[in-house]
This record gives structure tokens, sequence and C-alpha cells, in this order.
């Protein structure tokens, strides 16, 4: 078994990722720190198996790492060295 | 509802089980009603948690089968899977009755947003069908009949999920095509497609790039990115394509 | 008690009755595959390994001449942090001491390196002495790359995210510094014992 079975959509991790933004942020657009791409999180791949450390967001382009999550020990460490800059739509005020 | 559906700060809820449907030997679909639920997006999914007594949990993720509705219910497809952890549970023991912990409805990206435009073409593997026929079920419940073509790749005949849903939604005469594709058995006198979906499949059922349709993708890890790759080389926008790997095993 | 299930148990798991399982973990038959990212596919004519940093000289083998050095076969349990054990694994490597033997270094720490770009730092101590190899066969076969082939750092007595997959080689370093899982919140040494899972533990 190898990526091409465990990978999963950068969808995958928007409960996690719901956990400590409010704003959606699989449907946010960010730039690729490695190779410059641009993309919905969502669409990026996603390393995250059920029993994982962590979840790691890659560019699917490059496969650099864009984002870790790492929810442990009663914390949340998330590593955004891998993204230039992240861009979500205004919705407006929330419901 | 469609700003809430993607803001509402998540919450685990409890979730009651109202109905169980038999889809298919190893398919079981879950109604369950939980209340205080807000309402959610073809394509977006729950994660479902589980406790045993000892304390040890485990979680998944599964789509959300049904259409947005108000009445604070919602279906899960389950596929029971051999080595699986969570779904020989809810595809196996879990009751009428039982409370499920649930949290959502989770996702931005793999949703249909019918002003999006079209036409649709939706590409399914094994239980990778379960977010697209809540989209079909959107899509008839609000009367959008914009022009759809469905792929749906199974084993076997026996095994293609929502079977009879399916041919009554195609029969409707509302611009929807489904086409099967059996990979593994195909009943006697079959006319339908066989084999896994290649390129040479998907040139032939898709749209024409020139038409621009929005296309979601769901299923095995495989499956999805074999098809995505496909269409992208038969000269489909890769920002119109949505995919939704289920994993290894789809579910 | 907060919410159960009713009727969950969950995967198969004897909850710590042995004296050989570390607390909070659990003993599981299989071999679970944990991924990081995609996995490396080095050909074996470009693979080698390396000890370089805090040294007077590099040290560099090329698959073959890491294959003619002596190797050991060991029976050892390992420890996922994600709360899984396995009991008596049976590998075959080329011990740490091996690779060090002849390198002058007033080193302390190891950063060991991986195809991929995965990385896990870990005391000098902890990988010499007979507690450490760089394994190229499980169960009798060679690795598989799924679970780091065709060779990874095997350092059974630390929590098994250190015992880095697809290893290329330890740079020698004089102050500790976290690698990969440690610089997103998991702990510098990683000892089951102690449930070191996470820095502050």
């Amino acid at each position: 078994m190898d990526e091409h079975q465990l990978r999963l959509d950068g969808n995958a991790a928007a409960g996690l990722l719901q956990e400590i933004f409010v704003p959606e942020l699989t449907a946010a657009r960010g730039a690729c720190a490695g190779c410059g791409a641009v993309g919905p999180l969502g669409k990026q791949h996603l390393y995250m198996a059920p029993r994982s450390p962590g979840a790691v967001l890659r560019c699917a382009a490059c496969e650099g790492v864009l984002m870790v999550i790492v929810h442990a020990g009663g914390r949340f460490r998330l590593g955004i060295q891998g993204l230039v800059w992240l861009e979500m739509r205004d919705t407006g005020a929330p419901g | 509802m469609a700003g809430t559906a993607l803001q509402r700060r998540l919450i685990w809820r409890t979730a009651e089980v109202v109905d169980l449907v038999d889809e298919t030997p190893r398919v079981r679909t879950l109604v369950l009603s939980v209340p205080g639920w807000p309402g959610h997006l073809p394509g977006q999914h729950v994660d479902v948690r589980l406790t045993a007594e000892d304390g040890y949990q485990a979680q998944r993720s599964y789509s959300i089968a049904s259409a947005p509705a108000p009445d604070e219910r919602l279906a899960l497809t389950v596929e029971r899977l051999d080595d699986g952890e969570v779904s020989p549970y809810l595809a196996g023991e879990l009751r009428l009755g039982d409370q499920l912990e649930l949290r959502g409805p989770i996702g931005g990206y793999f949703v249909w947003d019918p002003t999006a435009g079209g036409p649709l073409l939706l590409v399914a593997g094994g239980s990778g069908i379960c977010p697209l026929m809540a989209m079909l079920r959107a899509r008839q419940a609000d009367g959008i009949h914009l022009p759809t073509r469905l792929l749906y790749s199974s084993r076997s005949l026996d095994e293609v999920i929502y079977r009879a849903e399916l041919d009554r939604l195609a029969a409707m005469q509302s611009g929807l095509d489904v086409i099967h594709t059996l990979t593994r058995a195909q009943p006697p006198g079959w006319a339908g497609l066989r084999g896994r979906i290649d390129s040479a499949m998907l040139a032939s059922v898709a749209w024409p790039p020139t038409d621009r349709p929005l296309m979601f993708v769901c299923g095995p890890t495989p499956l999805v990115e074999s098809v995505a790759e496909s269409l992208v080389k038969l000269g489909h926008e890769p920002t119109r394509i949505k995919t939704e790997r289920f994993g290894p095993t789809g579910g | 008690m907060g919410f159960v299930s009713r009727g969950f148990r969950g995967r198969p798991r004897d909850v710590q009755q042995d004296s050989r399982v570390p607390p909070g973990q659990y003993l599981v038959r299989d071999f679970p595959v944990l991924s990081a990212g995609p996995t490396p596919h080095t050909p074996l004519a470009e693979w080698s390994f390396t000890i370089d940093g805090e040294v007077d000289e590099e040290k560099r083998w090329t698959w073959n001449e890491l294959r003619a050095l002596p190797s050991e076969m060991v029976t050892k349990d390992i420890h996922c942090v994600t709360k899984w054990s396995k009991l008596d694994t049976t590998w075959e490597g080329v011990s740490i001491d091996t690779l060090l033997e002849g390198v002058e270094t007033a080193a302390e720490y190891v950063m060991a390196f991986c195809d991929g770009g995965y990385t896990t730092n870990l005391p000098l101590d902890d990988v010499i002495g007979g507690k450490a190899w760089i394994a190229f066969a499980y169960d009798g076969q060679p690795l598989e790359s799924q679970h780091g082939g065709p060779a990874r750092l095997l350092v059974p007595h630390l929590y098994f995210w250190k015992s880095a997959k697809w290893v290329r080689g330890l740079r020698l370093m004089n102050d500790d510094s976290p690698g990969f899982w440690e610089t997103y919140g998991y702990h510098m040494y990683g000892d089951p014992w102690q449930e070191q899972r996470y820095s502050g533990d």
C-alpha cells in the first residue's frame, strides 16, 4: 500500500480544521511556498490515516508540505510555513 | 442556510437511529434524527465517533447521502469492510433506537453549488456514490434539471447501491443519464459497460470539454486519481474537477 | 462516564495486561501503515547512506556496501505513539555501532534524514551500544516500501516515529534540534515507558 491508496484530499481534514478555525478552510485558496502553485486546500494531498501522529497537507503539484496539524496532548499545533498566503471569501456576518 | 452550513462551529451532537435500510448485502443506510441539526449542502460529510466501554474511541468520516431537508434528519450509507473497525459496527451491530455521536456538516470544497453551472458529470466508484447521491437527490427535490451524467462503477449488479432509485431518477426525463459499469461480474445479457473506468470510457461518456462540465469524482483513492488524471488529459479544466478520495478501500 | 456506543468494541486490543506493553498502549497483530507523505522510490543503484555533520570525515555506503557489512537478526517489541504496540517483531539490519566504527566525533545528538524530507532527532547515546540498526528486512522478507524499505532506522526502545522510514543518513549535531514531528509538538526524546508522547510530558 502506498500513497496511491492512502492519500486523501484536503477535504478530509475539514473537520479537524473546523475545530480550530471558524471559517471553512478547505474551500480557501492557498499558495505553496515551495513551487508557487495556487489552489483550494480541499484539493491538495492529505496524509492522515485514522491512526496517525498528525495530518500533513501537501501541495498536489510538488508534494511540498503546506500545513501540518497535530491535535494531541490537549493542544492543537499548526505548522503553516508551507503556505505563502491563505485566502477565503468574506461571506458576511455569521448567521 | 447556505451561509451557516459553511461557518457553524462544530459541536458533537447525539443522533438517534430512526431507520435502517439494507441497500446491498454489504451496505446499509442509517437514517438519523439529529435534534438541532443546522442543515447541510450536498457533498458535505459528518464525523462519527464511537466510544467503547473502556473509553477507547474511534472516529470516521461519512458522506451525507440525503438531500438537504428541514426535518433534522440525515442519511449515511455505510459499506461494511471486512477489516474495518467502525463499519462492521455501523453496518452490522447498530440497531434502531441506538445513539451515535456525530459532528457536522463538514466540508466546503466538495460541495455542489447549483449556481456553478453545468452540465454535471458525476463519477463514482463503489461507495463513492454516497455524496453524489445527495447531489442527485437535491437536484431532484429542487427541480434543477441541469443536464447530468452519472458514471457509476461497481463490482457486480448486486453491489450497485441505490439501484432502484437511480433507475427511477433516470426514467423521470429530467435530463439525468445513469451509466453503469460492472467490473467483476456481469449478469447474462448485460448491455451496459463492463470493466474499470478508463480514459476511453470517459471519453465516450463524459461531456466534451468545450461544454465546460462541472465534475465530481468520488471513490477509492486509486480510482479517483486515475479518473481525475484522465479527465485532465482529455482536455477538461482541472479547476472544474472536484475529487473526494475515500482512501484505500473506499469508505 | 461519558457517552458509550452500545455494543461497540473496536479493534481487538488487549489493554496493557502485559508487562511488556508500556502505559497507554494496546497490542495489535497487524502492522499499521502510517504515512506523512508519498512513498519514495529511490532506485538501489542511486541509494546511499551517509554519516555527516560534526565528524572529522564523512562516511558513505552504497547499497551494496551496506549489505556487505555484518548484519544481525533481532527480535524487538515496537511501540507507536498512536497507541498500538506489536511484540516480537523480527528484523535484520546493520548495527549503528558498526556504521560508527572509526567515526571521531564530540557530538551528542543525531538527526536522521530520509528520502521525502522526513527527519527525527535522537541523542547519540540512544543509537549506540546495540540499541539501533539500519534495518533492511522485516519478518524474513526485504522491507516493503510502505514500511520504510529499502531501509529504515530501527530504534525500538523509543516511540516508533523515531525509527525513521526511508532513512538515508545520520547527521551528528552538538545540540539537540527538533525533527519533523518534534517540531509539531511531539516529545524530543520519546520514551514509551514514561509516556513521553508530546513536549511537556
